[in-house]
């Protein structure tokens, strides 16, 4: 406090600057008041914020693929799938061969071809059956090589081979890639290292024995020197045998298990010379498919917009962003007729709820009261029993179109279609939301003096001008409430529609719904929620914009 | 996570085939998820009643969710916390479930029973053991009812799937299923698509708008329903003449309510209704979920199953020993949707085909309904 001079700050009784001590004072405050409110914020935080967010994040999440197929997604880079109907080179199947194979090891290949089959109609079944043959093509390899040399069989031959120094990197990277596969860190020892000179010899081989080891080790828990490796393995050297350099590498080769190898070498002739994209062709002709391949390579990036664009009609291809086919849009319609039906249930709310608003204000008290218990009652019945009983009302052998026939209104033969449709879903929302509306336009007009009224009248008004120029623009604050309430509520609902709404009565939350529980398409269920939302705020922004949001008022 | 799952389930699985015989370790609670109803009410009586009494420590809690059980088990997967121990599923999500790796493979040779002549289980179930974790209960159609007062004076009444779709003959509203399965099937049948050809046909661009083009000749006098009940309530309030819906709620409909309602057999579709057990279950639920199955679907069991609900036994050696109806006294085998006289004309839901085009086949559809 150097500077407490005369002429220095004022300072507080304990002689601290008085600016300094009130700071603290109102930090203290401060503190005080978060810490109170800290329970609150915590739960919201921890029950609402996170979920949700991690819901919508869904919507650009797309790791699996690279996660699945990493190997071959980084080959596939090379391929610009555009070059007329070229497939994509023999190194990418080769990559997908090992790739899949461990994935259908682990029980991860099925959910990659259910993810990619919301892009490109039959990857699910040529995922799921490949996977069930991948040992198949592998014993290719597996039997003639072990035809070869009996040393093939054996768990310790494979162990000693690939055992070494200096393959630390490779082995690293593979572990990293099974811990994305399987979402679970792979930390722990494995009992083998891998040897740098064979990573370098068999690059393949290296990769898919390393794949093997640590799945053995870790997920198995199996000793890896024990274990006869993979399938995959075998046709990973059958791989690694179709190039020259491995040849010459062989052929200088002196460390252990290189007895097999030569002999493996020098008779090379009895391996398959099928190449890997004729044996995937052999088990299902799809993998000769462009668009199959086209759809791996667009959605290989770890996030994609591919969800939001599915959202507003339109697709990710190869040679960039393009509307869907006619005949599979429906979200830019369905997000349009969620946003004028729920203007219209609004606005059917402000008409029917107004007088009985205006009559619960200024009734009697005790006529007031039993009419709110009117209100009310509806609201605390179950959503579904009412929803229900309108389906008993609206149908054309219900109760409205019975009276309508027997009164003679309507002829038996052409009964009102009255549900199953958009009329029913207004009908029977407007109902539900009524509440709503009535509530805070109740609160509002029960605050506006029934003097105000009198003294235009007094004053020469007529009724009508008295109520448009004095009493309506003082309810103004009720009716921005209840329908930012109605309409919001509205924007959202997905039961009412559901029942009554048929097929032009069902708003985009039931296609949220039924991409949620039914389709299991969550990304795009996100995407769809997200734009809902952001539409919702949008509005509310607008709203705040044009009416203002301190002229809304819930009560008194 | 995941990892000590897989590794919980495996050994888990070892455990279990011990502890059947054993009795050992296994949890005192369960967690059943069905349907409701009277579905899950014939369970009760065929399966858990007699097999709490032969356990009396067991308590069963019984959840209806199976509607939702592939979005809640993903839900409850990602969550970490797995609440149930056998659930009820239609084939198509077992398969579902398979793929995305929430259910349990099961080997039927090992962890269900034989029939009583020996015969394996795999044998005994023979076809309807879809993908690799689906236990198969019960058989199950979704079949047409029609409304017997309404059918126009001097016209048979409807034996024809293509009937449906005859508007002149037949005037009057129709419910289908709001989605495209089954639907577009019959729509091809009934537009001269052999039955051999449908899914073929229906695997191309021009033939999935074939099949839409021929609903469309209905689609202003069709009401679409979402859940079962849906078709026998309209049918009972006289909302629609003809309707599809699962052959076990027009069985209710017309034998235990006594409404003036037909069945038409006319191409139903044979789908399957069983139990899948979650992945990742704890060694001692999985012990007793195990032993659950092991029970519930035996030979006897499964017939004793169709006493409550006309839903035919998933074994083959069940059949013979269904019985009357436990209520009604009649005899159950005639309203079997696999009694001969009924399956003159079938299809079986193709789950691969759909497991493939239900999305692609679903946007177009749902664009056609909107439209």
């Amino acid at each position: 406090m150097s500077d407490t001079t005369e002429s220095g700050p004022m300072l507080a009784a304990d002689g601290t600057p008085l600016k300094q001590s009130l700071a603290r004072a109102l930090r203290r405050q401060k503190m005080r008041a978060l810490l109170l409110i800290a329970p609150l914020l915590i739960f919201i935080v921890v029950t609402f914020v996170i979920p949700i967010v991690s819901m919508l994040f869904r919507s650009v999440e797309n790791q699996i693929v690279s996660h699945t197929l990493p190997g071959t997604v980084e080959v596939l880079e090379e391929w610009s799938g555009t070059d007329g109907d070229e497939l994509p080179p023999e190194i990418v199947y080769q990559n997908l061969y090992i790739d899949l194979f461990k994935a259908a090891e682990a029980k991860e290949h099925t959910k990659l071809g259910t993810r990619l089959n919301y892009e490109q109609t039959g990857i699910s079944s040529l995922f799921r059956t490949t996977g069930r043959n991948l040992d198949d093509m592998g014993e290719e390899w597996q039997d003639p090589l072990e035809d070869i040399d009996e040393a093939f069989e054996e768990a310790d031959f494979w162990y000693s081979l690939m055992s070494g120094t200096g393959g630390e990197e490779l082995l690293e990277e593979r572990r990293n890639q099974w811990a994305a596969l399987i979402d679970e860190g792979m930390a722990g020892d494995i009992g083998f290292t891998l040897s740098g000179e064979i990573a370098e010899m068999l690059p393949w081989t290296a990769r898919a024995y390393s794949d093997f080891a640590i799945y053995a080790a870790i997920v198995d828990e199996d000793v890896v020197a024990e274990e006869e490796p993979w399938e995959a393995v075998y046709a990973a050297l059958g791989m690694d045998l179709r190039s020259a350099e491995t040849l010459d590498a062989i052929a200088s080769y002196s460390g252990a298990g290189a007895d097999p190898l030569k002999a493996a070498v020098a008779n090379i002739d009895q391996l398959p010379t099928i190449t890997f994209k004729e044996a995937f062709a052999d088990q299902d002709e799809d993998w000769l498919k462009l668009e199959n391949w086209q759809a791996i390579k667009v959605y290989s990036p770890d996030y994609t917009t591919g969800y939001f664009l599915n959202a507003i009609d339109m697709e990710k291809g190869i040679e960039g962003i393009q509307k869907r086919p006619d005949n599979q849009q429906i979200y830019i319609m369905l997000f349009q007729r969620t946003l004028i039906m729920s203007l219209i249930i609004t606005f059917s709310c402000i008409l029917l709820g107004y007088p009985v608003a205006w009559l619960l204000a200024n009734l009697p008290v005790r006529s007031a009261n039993v009419l709110m218990i009117l209100v009310l009652l509806p609201f605390w019945t179950s959503l579904l029993v009412r929803t229900s009983a309108w389906k008993v009302l609206l149908q054309q052998q219900g109760v409205i179109n019975e009276i309508l026939v027997w009164l003679g209104f309507v002829d038996d033969a052409n009964r009102l279609i009255l549900m199953n449709n958009a009329t029913g879903t207004i009908i029977a929302m407007t109902h539900i939301l009524l509440p709503f509306m009535i509530l805070p336009l109740y609160s509002v007009m029960k605050t506006i003096p029934p003097s105000y009224l009198r003294a235009a009248k007094s004053l020469g008004a007529t009724n009508w001008t008295a109520f448009w120029r004095v009493y309506f623009p003082q309810s103004v604050p009720g009716i921005g409430a209840g329908s930012i309430l109605v309409f919001i509520l509205a924007i959202g609902y997905y039961i009412t529609p559901e029942i009554v709404g048929g097929t032009d009565g069902v708003f985009i939350s039931n296609r949220i719904a039924y991409h949620i529980s039914s389709s299991l398409n969550w990304g795009l269920a996100a995407a769809l929620g997200t734009i809902l939302l952001a539409v919702v705020l949008l509005l509310y922004w607008l709203y705040d914009r044009i009416v203002g949001i301190d002229n809304v008022k819930l009560g008194g | 996570m995941k990892l000590t799952k897989t590794l919980l389930a495996s050994t888990a699985l070892t455990v279990a085939a011990g502890a059947v015989a054993a009795d050992g370790h296994m949890a005192n609670d369960m967690t059943l998820v069905s349907w409701g109803g009277a579905y899950q009410q014939s369970q009760i009586n065929a399966y858990t009643d007699p097999y709490t009494e032969m356990n009396p420590g067991v308590t069963v809690t019984w959840d209806e969710s199976s509607a939702e059980a592939v979005a809640k088990l993903r839900a409850m997967n990602e969550a970490g916390n797995i609440t149930w121990d056998v659930v009820d599923v239609v084939a198509a999500d077992a398969l579902r479930l398979c793929d995305e790796g929430l259910a349990m493979e099961i080997d039927p040779d090992e962890h269900l029973a034989p029939a009583p002549d020996g015969t394996s289980a795999e044998d005994d179930f023979g076809d309807l053991l879809v993908g690799d974790c689906f236990i198969p209960q019960i058989v199950y159609s979704t079949t047409f009812g029609y409304r017997t007062d309404m059918v126009p004076e001097g016209v048979e009444a409807p034996n024809d799937i293509c009937d449906v779709f005859d508007l002149e003959t037949y005037p009057g509203m129709r419910s289908l299923e709001k989605r495209p399965i089954n639907n577009v099937e019959w729509a091809l049948l009934c537009d001269g698509v052999a039955k051999e050809d449908v899914y073929d046909v229906l695997s191309t661009e021009e033939g999935q708008e074939q099949a839409l083009a021929k609903l469309d000749t209905i689609k202003d006098s069709v009401i679409w329903w979402s859940a079962g009940a849906d078709t026998p309530q309209l049918l009972a309030d006289g909302e629609v003449f003809i309707g599809s819906t699962y052959n076990g709620r027009l069985f209710s409909a017309i034998e235990e309510q006594g409404q003036p309602i037909g069945m038409m057999w006319d191409a139903q579709v044979f789908d399957l209704d069983g139990w899948i057990i979650p992945e990742g279950l704890s060694d001692e639920r999985l012990a007793r979920a195990m032993d659950f199955i092991y029970f519930a679907t035996d030979t006897q069991r499964l017939a004793d199953q169709a006493k409550w609900i006309s839903y035919g036994p998933a074994r083959a050696s069940s059949a013979p020993l269904v019985g009357d109806h436990a209520d009604l006294g009649i005899a159950m085998a005639p309203h079997m949707p696999t009694d001969p006289n009924n399956s003159k004309n079938t299809f079986l839901y193709n789950y691969e085909f759909w497991a493939d085009y239900r999305d692609d086949i679903d946007a177009k559809f749902q664009s056609w309904l909107a439209q």
